[in-house]
């Protein structure tokens, strides 16, 4: 053994109880993170995003949906997301609640939560709800039994038979269709209901679950000029303490959403299976490649 | 929305309890005739009165309401989860040769060969029982068989099925690959179970002699009051947040699951309660009718069933029931006065009730009642 290796040993030895003596002294410093016990399977937002994509790829038959999709979204944010036909804004969102697994790539919701580990019921129940483009209901229950069934309760098959409404839950159930102007239309059937009111109902149901994360995927589709507005209304009023992904091809409801509610809202431009710009509303607009892309006019 | 949290709750609520108290006095009086009008008109009224009820009809309903057990478990599955079974008569042969074997072993040595082993094995020169027929003495382990055997098939089958996500008409299809392999398997001697000729020519149950009126009245008895009671529990289950959790997966699954349910177990929770209760109704269809045999398990009986469900009204319960007794009432009065006539007439009537009436009987009443 030389001298030099001898000398290098030392100083690492010294070093590293330098480090020891340091910890144990319980003191302070960045240490203390390590004692931030983090518990798998419950959501933890510490560091910020409530969601994380990194290089998510799907194809299929050589299609690439998605190319190398990276997006990070912060807890309580409300984040837009447009692009054209193809984008792949739908298969995005299949991506994060489970119904498509890609090739490549990391999904996380939190730090903790690996989205690509867990199934759709499951996902659904960590805390993401999620909107379809074409809204999806219950066709043959009533309204009220819509929201009961979409109410954050145990999902089990033995809790379901023996479940009983509490006059709490009742509460909510009534609150929330007052909320979604459904309160007297409770009693009907789900599928009579209008366009405009499915989609009002499905919003309805996704809030029942207690999500943290809200995927919406076209949520104004269908809905006359007033509901637009009311509907822009109620996501702002859920900004801040839930965190919510708008895909959307109404422009001016894109523009309702960001111009209120809290300062520098971003909005994402996919193109081709991946994020083309990323900014204020008014940078994207400007910004030469998404107009050539998108806006176009 | 304060506002609202401090009102009283002003939402109307859906009724509760399971039935209204008009249906509560129905299922009383069904329990009235079953248990006490059927046995007081056969039993005691003399046979030359006008209201005396005949062995042939007695047996004739019996038979009948085993079909409509089979007929309500086929609805909770496909009328309430959208789970077309075209397999169902393999739990309800399963069940009747769980009880055909006990009946079997009660023959004793008074069969042909007047020997301790049923004929058939004494035919085959079997020495001893097959594994399959351990407990067959017993008529306790053989009902609890009567539950296992279909529970368990069912289990397995519908687990990978539904785990595989087998939907629609695959499903259906594969259910009658399921019922036909085992009617294959139960034509064969090696099988253990009587082969083509099945088991019949019972004697005994508990003991007791089967055929005489008396007994025949009890297993009435039995069957009309099971019937009856699977009609109380399929209504609870279908009245709980359960059966709504079915009827969301039967309109629309991709939403049950982002709303956080697992539609495997609830698809194989109903999967297996129906086929227990096929398998109970073929159990008690067995010593009534005398004969358990593989042609139980082809695939047109298996059809059958879910033909009941829907000329009665498939999602309604009572539908499937009223459904089983038209259609076999009919088959019997059909067989009997126009022998040749009855498939015509059978076909006529599906096509009819496919057309006309896509909600079966009971959609028809619910229409009269409604008004045009």
């Amino acid at each position: 053994m030389t001298p030099e290796l001898m000398k290098a040993g030392a100083l690492a030895k010294i070093e590293h109880e330098r480090r020891i003596a340091a910890i144990s002294g319980g003191g302070g410093g960045r240490e203390t993170s390590y004692g931030r016990i983090v518990q798998p399977g419950q959501l933890d937002v510490a560091h910020g995003a409530i969601l994380y994509l990194d290089d998510i790829t799907v194809s299929f038959d050589g299609f690439k949906a998605l190319n190398a999709l990276s997006l990070s979204i912060s807890a309580g944010e409300l984040r837009c997301i447009i692009g054209p036909n193809g984008a792949g804004k739908t298969t995005m969102m299949d991506v994060i609640t489970g119904k498509t697994r890609p090739d490549l790539g990391k999904a996380f919701f939190g730090s903790t939560i690996d989205l690509l580990r867990l199934r759709e019921n499951e996902i659904a129940d960590v805390g993401i709800g999620r909107k379809f483009q074409k809204p999806t209901v219950f066709e043959h229950l009533s309204v009220f039994e819509n929201l009961e069934l979409a109410l954050k309760a145990d999902r089990g098959v033995r809790a379901s038979m023996f479940f009983r409404l509490s006059g709490e839950q009742l509460d909510r159930i009534g609150a929330m269709l007052l909320l979604i102007h459904l309160k007297d239309s409770a009693q009907r059937t789900a599928g009579l209901l209008s366009h405009g009111q499915k989609q009002w109902l499905e919003i309805g149901m996704l809030l029942m679950q207690d999500p943290k994360l809200l995927l919406l995927d076209e949520p104004v589709a269908g809905m006359t000029d007033e509901e637009t507005e009311r509907t822009a209304e109620l996501f702002l009023s859920l900004e801040g303490s839930h965190s919510l992904v708008v895909v959307e091809h109404d422009m001016k409801f894109i523009g309702e959403l960001t111009q209120n509610g809290k300062n520098g809202k971003k909005v994402t431009v996919l193109h081709e299976g991946s994020v083309l710009a990323e900014g204020l509303l008014s940078e994207v607009q400007a910004n030469e490649k998404v107009v050539e892309v998108y806006l176009g006019r | 929305m304060s506002a609202v949290l401090s009102t009283p709750m002003a939402v109307p609520l859906p009724a509760g309890g399971i039935l209204t108290g008009k249906s509560w006095s129905a299922v009383f009086t069904a329990i009235v005739v079953v248990a006490v009008l059927v046995p007081v008109l056969n039993l005691m009224t003399p046979a030359d009165s006008a209201l005396h009820l005949s062995d042939y009809a007695v047996q004739l309903i019996a038979k009948i309401m085993c079909y409509a057990i089979s007929a309500l478990a086929m609805d909770l599955i496909w009328g309430y989860t959208g789970i077309l079974s075209l397999g169902h008569g393999v739990f309800f042969a399963l069940g009747g040769y769980c009880m055909g074997m006990y009946l079997m072993r009660q023959i004793g040595s008074d069969g042909q060969y007047r020997l301790p082993m049923p004929d058939f094995m004494v035919f085959l020169n079997w020495k001893q029982f097959p594994w399959t027929w351990a407990v067959s003495d017993s008529f306790a382990a053989q009902m609890l068989l009567v539950v296992l055997v279909p529970g368990l098939l069912a289990f397995v089958f519908g687990f990978f099925a539904f785990r595989s996500r087998i939907k629609g008409v695959y499903f259906s299809i594969i259910t009658q690959a399921m019922t036909y392999a085992a009617m294959l398997l139960f034509f064969r001697n090696e099988t253990g179970f009587g082969g083509n000729n099945g088991f019949t020519d019972f004697k005994r149950i508990l003991g007791t002699p089967i055929a005489t009126p008396s007994m025949r009245m009890l297993l009435f008895v039995i069957t009309g009051l099971t019937l009856i009671g699977f009609f109380l529990l399929a209504k609870w289950l279908v009245t709980s947040k359960f059966g709504r959790v079915l009827q969301a997966i039967r309109d629309a699954e991709t939403r049950v699951m982002f709303t956080g349910y697992d539609p495997l177990r609830y698809k194989l929770a109903i999967w297996v309660i129906s086929a227990v209760m096929c398998g109970i109704a073929g159990a008690l269809y067995v010593p009534q009718v005398g004969i358990i045999n593989p042609g139980e398990m082809s695939p047109a009986a298996s059809i059958e069933i879910a033909i009941w469900a829907a000329v009665g009204g498939r999602g309604t319960l009572i539908g499937p029931i009223i459904g089983a007794f038209f259609v076999n009432g009919a088959k019997s009065w059909f067989t009997q006065a126009f022998p040749e006539f009855w498939l015509y007439f059978l076909g006529a009537l599906f096509i009819a009730v496919t057309i006309f009436l896509p909600q079966g009987i009971i959609g028809l009443v619910r229409r009269k009642k409604e008004g045009p």
